[in-house]
């Protein structure tokens, strides 16, 4: 349990740390700006309670607006993103498997369903953050293409981070 | 009231998600103004000096440009020092200069967190309103204009850089000073603006200086960018002119904050007419 706690704290700083002061000054071609904090949510145990999982998600938003300058917009995504996150595994999992399948990570679920859960959580995630950003419809099309390109950025290190950290099951 | 809370308990994830994701989506409306400025920003303490530890790691890398352009800055003010001009009148002593009382004065202040790649760009620099900064002051650097100050706390000031959506200045043609403004170009190109409102007996030509026209909040003259590109696309009766821009954002090291003595003094008169009309 404590070892669940420690490497979910370690996840947290780290994560923001990288979001920070690396990722932040990273922009392809004016359109393509990668978000991987939001992987500390995605990698959240199964078994986290609904009101942690929310003030959670609600905190690292929180953290990144601060030093975004941008108070509320991450949180209200990260927020979304949780209810996904949710809605998602409520589907996908069945309730019996958490004993020997405690997070969701890569090398726990496969990489079939890891790929899903992350695109489709950050394509939620994307979709809220730039449109809540920009907050106009005359911008459609480059929003959206925006959106687009950041979210293949974000699942690309998703799963590179993913596969670094990879470790064979134990059975 | 039973069934309730069973039904209460039974969503808990969706009641959890309206709480939390209203109660940020408030935060979102009433802080993003700026106005009302809160301290979930990078001037608060924890952020603040977390951006410029980092900082000072960053700056060791960007010594040498930084170096390049302190030279350049030297030799352009050495060329406005009194040494450097001749003396063609022999009774100069002791004239008390009377008509050239200074205006503007500058707070020299470092970048210490800065963004290009977004919508609403700002920067954090390690002045505040004990230095003398203060609310709507403008920022420039050595080769152009910056931005305008939009939140100060005592050691450290928020400016939105030019670019932002909402950046607007005032600015005019080097040659003819025709006046129109600056704004961001609507792709988030960072090396790119938009001169408009040109009125269309202009005749600009591409590679003309563009300047701060004298009301801005800047000093007239400070240089913004080149016209690049005579298209007029949204034309109608004016001009609107593609402007590549002087001031390579991503890059900003040190900036200067620039004091407009007679700025409360115009605000002032300008609130004074408004409320006479």
């Amino acid at each position: 349990m404590s070892r669940v706690l420690l490497i979910n704290f370690l996840r947290f700083i780290s994560l923001i740390f990288l979001q920070v002061f690396l990722l932040k000054n990273i922009t392809l071609y004016n359109l393509s700006t990668p978000y991987l904090y939001i992987m500390f949510i995605l990698l959240l145990p199964f078994e986290t309670p609904n009101i942690l999982l929310f003030a959670l998600s609600f905190l690292i938003g929180i953290i990144i607006d601060a030093f975004y300058d941008t108070p509320g917009l991450h949180a209200a995504s990260c927020v979304l993103l949780a209810f996904v996150r949710i809605l998602f595994i409520s589907i996908t999992v069945q309730k019996e498997g958490f004993d020997n399948e405690p997070e969701p990570t890569l090398s726990v679920m496969g990489t079939r369903w890891f790929f899903t859960y992350a695109l489709i959580l950050t394509l939620a995630h994307h979709f809220f953050l730039f449109n809540l950003e920009v907050f106009r419809l005359s911008e459609i099309p480059f929003t959206l293409s925006r959106f687009v390109l950041s979210s293949i950025f974000t699942v690309f290190l998703m799963l590179l981070t993913g596969f670094l950290f990879y470790r064979k099951r134990e059975r | 009231m039973r069934n309730l809370l069973i039904f209460i308990t039974k969503y808990n994830a969706f009641f959890l998600f309206i709480i939390f994701e209203i109660s940020s989506l408030i935060i979102y409306i009433k802080f993003n103004s700026f106005q009302k400025a809160s301290f979930i920003n990078s001037t608060n303490k924890i952020t603040g000096t977390l951006y410029a530890q980092v900082d000072e790691l960053y700056s060791y890398l960007s010594l040498r440009e930084t170096n390049d352009s302190l030279a350049k800055e030297n030799a352009r003010l050495r060329g406005q020092l009194k040494a450097s001009f001749y003396i063609d009148s022999v009774n100069k002593k002791e004239v008390k200069d009377t008509i050239y009382k200074q205006q503007y004065t500058y707070v020299e202040a470092k970048v210490i967190n800065n963004s290009t790649n977004r919508s609403n760009n700002y920067i954090t620099i390690n002045r505040g309103s004990l230095q003398g900064v203060g609310k709507g002051m403008g920022v420039i650097c050595s080769s152009g204009i910056v931005g305008k100050v939009v939140f100060v706390g005592p050691h450290m000031s928020i400016v939105q850089s030019l670019l932002h959506k909402d950046s607007r200045f005032s600015a005019m043609l080097s040659k003819n000073k025709e006046i129109g403004y600056i704004e961001w170009s609507d792709d988030l190109d960072p090396h790119k603006g938009f001169l408009k409102d040109v009125s269309n007996n202009a005749q600009p030509h591409v590679g003309e200086e563009v300047v701060t026209s004298e009301f801005s909040l800047f000093p007239a003259g400070i240089p913004i960018g080149k016209v690049s590109n005579l298209r007029t696309k949204n034309g109608g009766f004016a001009l609107n002119m593609e402007v590549k821009l002087a001031v390579d954002y991503g890059k900003l090291q040190y900036v200067n904050v620039v004091i407009n003595k007679f700025a409360e003094e115009q605000a002032g008169l300008e609130a004074q007419q408004k409320k006479d009309e």
